[in-house]
């Protein structure tokens, strides 16, 4: 039996990477006494997958991660189990069961949504709801994005899927493609705006916090995003 | 949220910066309101080694078990950081609560090795603590030091106001008592100071003095205080099962050299290996309750979520009821799917029975720590290791589907010659002999892979060979270059593999084992100069030092190449680890005319430490018969 479990990650929790996190929450599902399933072979692991890895300096309200069980309690009971032994900064917010047939939680990331909050004395001027929209309404946004080989030069646009600022907050969001093919990091949609701005980027200003990881529950033509977690159900 | 000390910028910028946020799973937070003592204590090297250490965990659960004290944890920063530190003058903080050390009542230090010794005014530098004890006030923490090192804590003398002799868990307590006395009843910090150093093993190096001959050897060490002891006697758990081992250890983020569950499973060895300061410091061997063992090896694995599990001891197959311990282990890790790591095993059929239950056979090799390669030097050392042994060990574990062999030995030994060099690469090709007259072709997964290791011997403190001439930095590469040549001329020389230490850093560490009050000025003045984080090659100085040791007017080759007279009064004298003096000349005399003495097991050898009145010193002695024909490692 499939579990997907969603958590978030916030303060001095943002400085652990992502494969520390992966064994901090081995051990965590140990201490929990969370009837995990184990791969077979001479060293068994449990078997558990994380949707999108995060990156270190950034928080998030949308983390997932599906697990293999042999036996189940309840949500409530596996929320609360596992709550118990969190360290300041990570909550299980919610988990589902998951269908036989669900793929798993790194295929099946279609995009995530972020909020940018900047930093104490690092909002530029020129950040705005008019400067936002203009840069957004380009017909296209070219970047050079670097891999570890080489620099490839390509339209950003089509991936990104919203993107809005709200003066009262202050807070840029955007939701963003996320899946492997297509992984667009938030900070590079940023600097293309600053780019367009004429303004040095710096992306030590930004406050990253991934909001959501969404499925696409429709096809290529019609995106539909939902949360990864609203193909479970509660148990 | 916890505040932490150091802001956003500086995390973003550093090396792994979960080694300075605490924050871990079982790390302890008390409220400031609710404590009388704050304790810092401090492993002096990077995060990842410092929270290996069992004795810290030990010391930080007995600590945080007192109702009145608070103790956290601090390691060194790591170079990127220390700069940024000195730069923003930051002042180096506690992981739990990020607040500043110097506003601790007491920063203890763990002393393990001597090539941290710059790393400890690291330490008290970024605290913004006074290095030297006598620039100290009431503002400032009480610097305690501890570990194997505090054996001979001379060359740091100036910079520790005490110093703990032996094992923590019996005189805190009522250090702090007298602690919070002294400062209840507003004494002043040399009064504490005064108190304490009446305490059992405390050493309090400000109140002693020492006078020199004209030859620089030591002509006398006395208090300078009345009723201060001129010796002190070593501390010691004498129950090591109803005492303190922690329950709940803390659960690091980030990987660590030690990432598992640690059951100190005794103290002590029966052994005497005579280069060994473990094996004389800690002695008499005393074994913990199986039962305590089992039961603390659930509780720990609960409480922590380790997939891994590992026995410390200085000499695991001595523990006597080691095959129930190990068996039950088994049992307990298969059902939790946990892994079992047993380091100092014995090579025989009952370990590599466990070793095929416990281990991945294709990815795990044997070890074997021989030390000298020809029997004469075997028995000069007193390792009781024989060829004999180490072969039918080898064919037996190449039966079992073995073919990897790590060697452990070390050059520079007391009475070395060149015959007992070339032995390294004779018995590291027997084995390989071994290997292809047991495994037939057939069966042969490749080569055999044997890995022969040699570090330099270093004369230590406390041990027969504490009178012993070190080799010099040419003497030592020359052996090494031997040792090479004689590995090439081997008819399977492609199976083996040699492998040897750094020789500069050995000469270094010779120096400040068997150094005095006289090397505080040139260890001081090497950390002004830039020297940190000694014990990591890549930031090793060794011209530094060098020419730092010249300005300071002093001829290293006095504390390391040169023979000592069984009269001289050695700095570390002071101390009484247990074992005694005359004890030591014996076993240094029984060297030089080769001969192997009983261990612990078979005979008491009237070492001194049957004084403590514990551990196997009060128990029947086997009979020595049955125990010699087993004898192996």
């Amino acid at each position: 039996m499939k579990l997907r479990v969603k958590f978030s990650k916030h303060g001095a929790l943002k400085f652990i990477g992502h494969l520390d996190v992966m064994r901090y929450f081995q051990k965590a599902i140990r201490r929990a006494g969370i009837d995990i399933a184990y791969t077979t072979g001479f060293s068994p692991h449990q078997i558990m997958s994380f949707a999108a890895p995060l990156g270190v300096g950034l928080e998030s309200n949308g983390e997932y991660m599906d697990i293999e069980v042999n036996s189940l309690t309840s949500s409530k009971e596996f929320v609360d189990a596992l709550n118990a032994q969190m360290a300041e900064g990570i909550q299980i917010l919610e988990v589902c069961l998951l269908p036989d047939n669900a793929g798993n939680a790194m295929a099946s990331v279609a995009a995530a949504k972020y909020s940018i909050a900047f930093r104490d004395g690092y909002k530029p001027e020129f950040v705005n709801n008019i400067s936002v929209n203009a840069f957004f309404a380009q017909p296209e946004i070219m970047v050079t994005k670097q891999t570890k080989k080489s620099e490839a030069t390509f339209d950003m646009k089509p991936y990104i899927y919203e993107l809005e600022y709200d003066e009262a907050s202050e807070i840029l969001s955007m939701t963003v493609d996320a899946s492997s093919a297509g992984n667009i990091k938030p900070s590079l949609v940023v600097k293309a705006l600053y780019d367009f701005n004429n303004y040095p980027f710096d992306d030590f200003a930004l406050l990253i916090t991934r909001e959501e990881t969404y499925t696409n529950t429709g096809n290529e033509e019609n995106i539909d995003l939902k949360p990864l977690g609203c193909i479970g159900s509660d148990y | 949220m916890r505040k932490l000390a150091l802001s956003d910028d500086i995390l973003l910028k550093i090396e792994k910066p979960a080694r300075y946020i605490g924050n871990e799973i079982n790390s302890v937070v008390k409220s400031k309101n609710d404590i009388s003592v704050r304790f810092a204590m401090c492993f002096p090297d990077v995060y990842e080694i410092g929270m290996s250490h069992l004795g810290i965990q030990i010391l930080y659960d007995m600590f945080n078990r007192f109702e009145d004290t608070w103790c956290e944890r601090v390691y060194s920063p790591w170079p990127d950081l220390d700069k940024i530190m000195h730069e923003k003058n930051i002042p180096l903080f506690a992981l739990e609560s990020q607040e500043p050390v110097k506003d601790f009542d007491f920063l203890g230090i763990t002393i393990q090795y001597e090539m941290c010794y710059t790393n400890i005014l690291q330490i008290l530098d970024l605290s913004q603590i006074p290095l030297t004890a006598s620039e100290r006030t009431w503002d400032d923490p009480i610097v305690i030091g501890g570990g194997p090192c505090s054996y001979n804590p001379e060359p740091i003398a100036d910079f520790f106001d005490i110093f703990y002799i032996g094992e923590g868990e019996t005189q805190y307590r009522p250090l702090l008592d007298l602690y919070k006395k002294c400062r209840s009843q507003n004494l002043s910090r040399e009064e504490f100071l005064t108190e304490a150093a009446k305490l059992p093993g405390m050493y309090v190096p400000q109140f002693y003095e020492v006078k020199y001959n004209a030859d620089n050897t030591i002509k006398s060490f006395t208090p300078t205080k009345d009723g201060i002891p001129s010796t002190i006697l070593k501390e010691i758990v004498t129950d090591v099962t109803n005492t303190y081992y922690p329950e709940k250890p803390v659960v690091p983020f980030i990987k660590c050299t030690q990432d598992r569950v640690v059951l100190e499973i005794q103290r002590g060895c029966i052994r005497g290996c005579r280069f060994c300061q473990a094996g004389q410091l800690y002695r008499p061997v005393r074994e913990r309750d199986v039962d305590m063992l089992k039961d603390y090896a659930v509780k720990m694995l609960d409480n922590t979520g380790y997939e891994e599990i590992s026995l410390s001891s200085l000499s695991s197959s001595d523990y006597s009821k080691l095959e129930e311990l190990v068996n039950f282990l088994i049992d307990k890790c298969n059902e939790k799917k946990v892994n079992i790591s047993l380091p100092s095993l014995r090579i025989d059929a009952f370990s590599l029975d466990v070793m095929e239950k416990v281990q991945d056979i294709k990815k795990s090799s044997l070890t074997f720590a021989p030390e000298a390669g020809s029997q004469r030097l075997r028995n000069v050392i007193n390792k009781g290791l024989t060829e004999e042994v180490i072969l039918k060990g080898a064919t037996l574990a190449f039966e079992g589907g073995w073919n990897r062999v790590k060697l452990y030995f070390m050059l520079g030994l007391p009475t070395e010659t060149e015959e007992d060099i070339r032995g390294i690469a004779e018995l590291s090709n027997k084995i390989a002999v071994a290997y292809y007259e047991t495994v037939p072709k057939e069966n042969r997964k490749g080569k055999v892979q044997i890995v022969a290791s040699t570090s330099f011997f270093i004369p230590k403190p406390f041990t027969p060979f504490q009178w012993a001439p070190q080799c010099t930095k040419e003497q030592f590469l020359e052996k090494a270059y031997m040792t090479k040549k004689a590995v090439m001329e081997q008819l399977n020389q492609k199976s083996i593999k040699y492998n040897w230490h750094e020789a500069d850093a050995s000469v270094m560490e010779g120096i400040l084992a068997r150094g005095d009050r006289r090397l505080c000025k040139p260890i001081l003045m090497a950390y002004k100069k830039g020297c940190i984080f000694d014990a990591w090659g890549e930031y090793y100085k060794h011209d530094v030092w060098l020419e730092t040791f010249e300005e300071c007017g002093i001829d290293t080759s006095f504390y390391t190449t040169r023979e000592r007279s069984l009269d001289e009064i050695f700095p570390w004298d002071f101390i009484d680890c247990g074992v005694s003096k005359e004890f030591l000349k014996k076993e240094w005399q029984n060297a030089l005319n080769e001969q192997v003495t009983k261990n612990c097991k078979q005979q008491c050898n009237a070492c001194g430490a049957a004084r403590f009145n514990c551990g196997i010193c009060t128990e029947p002695r086997t009979n020595v018969a049955v125990l010699s024909q087993n004898e192996v490692l």
